[in-house]
């Protein structure tokens, strides 16, 4: 299609995007202002002792300070580069191992598809949450182990995803056709498979980037992902967890952060889904 | 009542009029924009009538006919006109007086039993379910009469087939079946969407005389859709003519067979005329396909069993049968995607490798396929540009201006204008030009052979016609060999010069065309060949009359 | 009748077989922790000998497939072995704790499943209407929500302002019936507004993929009344989908009881996994994730099965 053919499709997407697709995209700008931006836009900075401790919301500081007085409209900014980014780290890594994996499945058949189909069953066999805290148990709780874990068990779902499409698209009477030309397997993938699975697989990112955050999230609130004094969403909660018995909102701060961001991803991959594929549902 | 060869003389003896459609307009739903598809039609139908409506897809038939019950598909809706059902028009009324006539006094009968009749229900619940929901019967009053509908339909064991569950019963039991759904409550009219259609030949002869009979004895008036005139020749009084949602012509069965006004009336009927002469292999040449002794398996099941034959230089062999046949596994061994248990694949004269893995690249480009499909056959990201373009890369070595000079050439070759559809994405095209660039496709490598896949199966009558032609044409300007499969008669007689009959895995008979299209023939090959529906009105009365007791028993 | 049986058969084998590899991994996990196991329980002062005396006594000194075996058949017999933190038998430490998190769960459960079929079928039925937009939201922002944020907003609007419940699930052995609905409310609902949510969005897609089937149609077309159409044609054919729904589902509930044992400081299996996790506790932790892992597995198996036990075709083969 000719280029001005594309902007002028373009335009249309975007004007017939639904309100719920508007606020996504608002947000996800937000905060990735916020995140490569933070030590501009933070008032204060991250580990900086701003007042006095548990201040409530609305006084000087917009979101008060924490149980330690530090300022949390701040930590939530800077919060948004560490969390987010790491977020997304994992999910690269991730849905790469799960892409690799899956197509070779899918292409590779029969002793590939066994294999890995057998392996990925027995790390989906448990919930990830349980598996991820076995391993933890073994190696620690840092910051690389924690990516690393996440990364392996999230790829499983990729892998799935990535298998079935590609098993879908594989069957297809024009990969038979290359196939029966003798084009290389290299060759298949790229130019048979690929432009036909781009889309799903655009929106499993998506949708991976917002398991791996909450995922993240949990972790962190639990103690055993991001560790102080790095600013975290999910730890930045279970800090300041007793501010809540004295009536204060504050850790409902950063927990609607992390609701907000994956809303809007959410928001987001549904209006992609819906454009791209015509679903009227 | 209609006697057999009287179709259409009787007509003022026809009951008063059932069901009258005035400017009939329905819309469908693309992508967000509504289209009108059904364009302003007038329809009569009187009581006891049977009226066939024809047309290619895209004609509107199926959509008028569920919008005599007053019915719109999810994505269509009925925007103007009026339908009126005995004095009662559905167009206006509110949905509840709609629902109370469907299933009680106008019933449907769809395309695929299969998909049609709910899984987690036996046959028999499903058949009372309307005259008893609508009041109109007992259960135990219902039960009897499917019954006995069952018994009429020649379905076996009536008393307890419909204890059966759906999966249980074959294709053509179903469609029965379903057929008595439809007639359980005793309708005034009853709608049938393809009946045939997805059936095997041999099957759809059967079907079609069940409806018939039915039909008659209940002096129910039909309206019956289908793509192909020669099966609705044999159902209806008179016949409607549709095309892109608009009225061609419309007239007594026999008298718009033999006298049609229409262009496209007459190229309907035309469309199984086509013929070539059948020629002879040229004398000395090596055959450029020798297929012996080939013994091929899936896994554990046997496919083919120990078949042998030929495909002589530059002539058209076709291969023929019925689903289950191992026609297409044939295919799959001669490309080399299914290598054979026993037996070897000579292609002009040297033995190729079984898998096609390890044949060479110019091996590979000799034997080209087409599919049946050609929606699959192409990938929907790509221009036709690059379709046609890769094999001239990929086995030529052609670049540049080269190439694309090339790619125009083929364009212009299989009748498509050039400028208009070399940037064109593979998705924009219709059934026929997919086909065509799937042709296109082929012939960029420079092959000997080619192997058609059922090519037309998937198309209308008329746009297949024109494939087949455009192949005739190829095969007489480049001296191509053709490996024709399929399951439709008429289409072997228009385009072989010889002949592969095929069963079950095995060779029932081969020969020259015109040998096999004579008598004496294999008794599978003679069922086959009068199963095709022709022209006649009066085919399939004096088919069932010469087979007799013997069809009536087979109950398949 | 025998393929169905088979089928069943097969499945059940699977189940078993993935639970005995799961097993083994979860024992590996000891394997692969750095440095000795025993030196690590009994500290930097002991001497070499104690170490060995102490290895001897654990069965460390044997190799690890017989070990495996050991401890496999200890814990079937019910001798669940010791935690390093505590030296305390870890079966009298996890008894009451697994009652109380089963207890959650079904709690839960019970209000969650109900509600969200209830819903998601509507939503089906009625789709696309302002219901239905409303309630694909807000099932959108609770998937997509942390567990804890729920938590703390129920605690903060209904324990602390409202003061209806206790912010803390504070419980012992010897608590009420009566008193552990009251005190468990909060956490019931925050473990069933995300369940309920992920059903809901299940149900109401796999009703809407019956509903465009053909039979369905017919069943129009047979002028047959909306409700009975629903009732007699639409739901016998949901069953397969809607027990797979649930079952994966309450399979989901066991790994959301974790956080939400944490935030109400509810003493349940999981608030004993995270903190043995922390203490790098491993035979607790061991313990637990196979606890976990065994709900999981048989859930996911039920859901298997029903599957296949709801499927006219094989129930009733040719």
């Amino acid at each position: 299609m000719k280029p001005i053919q594309t902007l002028r499709k373009t335009r249309k997407v975007f004007r017939t995007a639904p309100p719920t697709a508007w606020f996504g995209m608002t947000v996800i700008l937000i905060v990735l202002i916020a995140g490569l931006f933070a030590p501009i836009v933070a008032p204060y900075g991250e580990t900086e002792i701003v007042g006095a401790p548990g201040l409530t919301i609305g006084g000087h500081f917009l979101f008060g300070t924490d149980q330690i007085g530090r300022d949390i409209l701040s930590r939530v900014i800077f919060g948004a580069r560490n969390t987010v980014g790491i977020a997304f780290i994992t999910t690269i890594l991730a849905f790469s191992l799960g892409l690799v994996t899956g197509l070779l499945a899918a292409v590779l058949g029969r002793w590939a598809d066994q294999l890995l189909s057998r392996i990925v069953d027995i790390l989906m066999a448990i919930p990830s949450l349980i598996f991820a805290l076995l391993i933890l148990t073994m190696t620690g709780t840092s910051i690389v182990n924690m990516v690393l874990v996440i990364a392996v068990l999230e790829s499983t779902r990729v892998y799935r995803l990535t298998r079935a499409v590609g098993m879908n698209v594989g069957v297809l009477d024009f990969v038979e056709v290359a196939k029966l030309r003798g084009e290389g397997l290299w060759w298949i993938i790229r130019h048979e498979m690929l432009p036909n699975i781009a889309t799903p697989l655009a929106a499993e990112f998506g949708l991976r980037f917002c398991f791996v955050f909450l995922f993240i999230s949990a972790l962190s609130f639990l103690g055993l992902g991001i560790q102080p004094p790095t600013a975290d969403w999910g730890s930045m909660v279970r800090e300041n967890a007793t501010l809540i018995s004295f009536g204060l909102p504050t850790p409902l701060v950063p927990a609607a952060a992390i609701a907000l961001l994956t809303v809007s991803v959410n928001f987001v991959v549904d209006w992609f889904l819906y454009q791209t594929s015509g679903l009227k549902d | 009542m209609s006697t057999p060869g009287d179709n259409g003389s009787g007509e003022t003896a026809r009951g008063d009029v059932l069901l009258e459609m005035k400017g009939l307009r329905l819309e469908g739903r693309v992508d967000e924009a509504w289209t009108e598809i059904v364009h302003g039609v007038d329809l009569t139908l009187h009581r006891g009538e049977v009226l066939g409506l024809i047309g290619e897809s895209g004609a509107g038939k199926s959509t008028i006919g569920l919008a005599a019950l007053g019915y719109a598909r999810d994505g269509c809706r009925i925007t103007g006109g009026q339908i009126f059902f005995d004095g009662i028009d559905l167009a206006a009324a509110p949905e509840s007086v709609r629902r109370r006539l469907r299933g009680s006094r106008i019933a449907y009968v769809a395309q695929s039993a299969a998909a049609a009749f709910n899984p987690a229900h036996r046959l028999i619940d499903q058949c009372t379910e309307a005259p008893v929901r609508h009041g109109l019967m007992s259960y135990r009053e219902a039960a009897d009469a499917a019954q006995d509908l069952y018994g009429r339909l020649h379905l076996p064991e009536p008393r307890t087939i419909g204890f059966r569950y759906p999966h249980q019963v074959s294709g053509g039991q179903l469609q029965r079946a379903m057929v008595a759904m439809a007639m359980a409550a005793k309708p005034d009219l009853i709608i049938f969407d393809e009946p045939t259609t997805a059936l095997d030949v041999t099957t759809q002869i059967e079907v079609m005389a069940a409806i018939k009979e039915i039909v008659e004895q209940f002096d129910t008036a039909a309206i019956y859709v289908t793509h192909d005139l020669a099966v609705v020749a044999q159902m209806a009084d008179r016949i409607m003519v549709m095309r892109d949602g608009n009225l061609v012509e419309e007239g007594l069965t026999r008298a718009l067979l033999d006298h049609p006004d229409e262009e496209y009336t007459r190229a309907l009927i035309a469309v199984r005329q086509l013929r070539k002469e059948a020629e002879a292999p040229i004398a000395g040449q090596t055959p450029i396909l020798q297929v012996e002794h080939v013994t091929a398996a899936y896994g554990d099941v046997p496919v083919l069993h120990d078949i042998s034959f030929e495909v002589p230089r530059k002539r058209t062999v076709a291969i023929v049968g019925e689903s289950g046949s191992g026609k297409s596994t044939a295919a799959r061994v001669i490309t080399g995607l299914l290598p054979p248990v026993s037996g070897r694949i000579c292609y002009d004269g040297t033995e190729l490798p079984a898998n096609y893995r390890k044949r060479s690249r110019d091996q590979l480009r000799r034997i080209q396929m087409i599919n049946q499909m050609p929606d699959t056959a192409l990938n929907p990201k790509h221009h036709v540009r690059d379709v046609i373009g890769r094999p001239l890369s990929f086995y030529l070595g052609q670049q540049g201006t080269e190439k694309e000079e090339r790619i125009r050439e083929l364009l212009a070759l299989i009748e498509l204008e050039p400028d208009q559809y070399i940037d064109r994405l593979t998705t924009e095209l219709s059934g026929g030009q997919k086909q065509r660039i799937c042709i296109a496709r082929a012939l960029a490598a420079d092959p000997d052979l080619i192997i058609c896949d059922e090519v037309t199966s998937a198309l209308d009558q008329l746009v297949g016609e024109g494939i087949l032609r455009l192949l005739i044409r190829l095969q007489d300007e480049f001296g191509l060999s053709y490996m024709f499969i399929t399951h439709d008669l008429a289409t072997v007689r228009a385009i072989a010069d010889e002949v592969v009959v095929m069963k079950d895995g095995e060779i029932v008979e081969s020969g020259a065309k015109n040998e096999i299209f004579q008598p004496p023939h294999h008794e599978y090959t003679e069922l086959l060949l009068s199963s095709v529906p022709e022209m006649d009105p009066d085919w399939l009365d004096r088919l069932l009359a010469k087979r007799g007791d013997e069809f009536r028993d087979r109950g398949i | 009748m025998a393929q169905i049986a088979k089928m069943v058969a097969q499945r059940m084998a699977l189940g078993l077989f993935t639970l005995f590899v799961i097993s083994l991994i979860i024992f590996l996990a000891v394997e692969f922790l750095p440095g000795d196991f025993a030196q690590a329980v009994l500290g930097q002062s002991a001497t070499p000998q104690n170490v060995a005396a102490f290895r001897h006594e654990l069965g460390l000194d044997q190799p690890a497939y017989i070990r495996y075996f050991t401890w496999l058949g200890d814990i079937l017999h019910g001798d669940l072995g010791r935690s390093f933190a505590s030296q305390r038998p870890i079966d009298t430490l996890i008894a009451g704790r697994v009652y109380n998190t089963l207890f959650l769960a079904a709690y839960a459960a019970i209000i969650a499943v109900p509600t969200a079929l209830t819903f998601g079928i509507l939503a089906a039925l009625y789709r696309n209407s302002v219901f239905d937009r409303l309630v694909n939201i807000a099932a959108l922002t609770a998937v997509s929500s942390p567990e804890f944020l729920a938590a703390y907003i129920l605690i903060f609007i209904f324990a602390v302002h409202l003061g209806w419940f206790p912010p803390i699930a504070r419980i012992t052995e010897h608590t009420s019936f009566m008193d552990r609905l009251e005190i468990l409310f909060l956490p019931a609902v925050t473990l069933t507004l995300v369940t309920m949510a992920h059903m809901m969005r299940m149900t109401r897609a796999a009703i809407i993929n019956l509903m465009a089937s053909p039979y369905i149609e017919m069943a129009r077309l047979k002028g047959l009344r909306r409700g009975r159409i629903i009732l007699r044609h639409a739901l016998p054919n949901a069953l397969a989908p809607i027990i797979n729904v649930v079952a994966i589902n309450l399979a989901y509930l066991i790994v959301g009881v974790v956080v939400v044992e944490v935030v109400f400081a509810y003493p349940g299996l999981g608030q004993l996994l995270v903190d043995s996790v922390s203490k790098r506790d491993m035979p607790v932790v061991q313990i637990a994730c196979l606890i976990f892992a065994v709900t999981y597995i048989l859930l996911n198996l039920l859901a298997d099965i029903g599957s296949i036990l709801s499927n006219p075709r094989l129930r009733h083969p040719k």
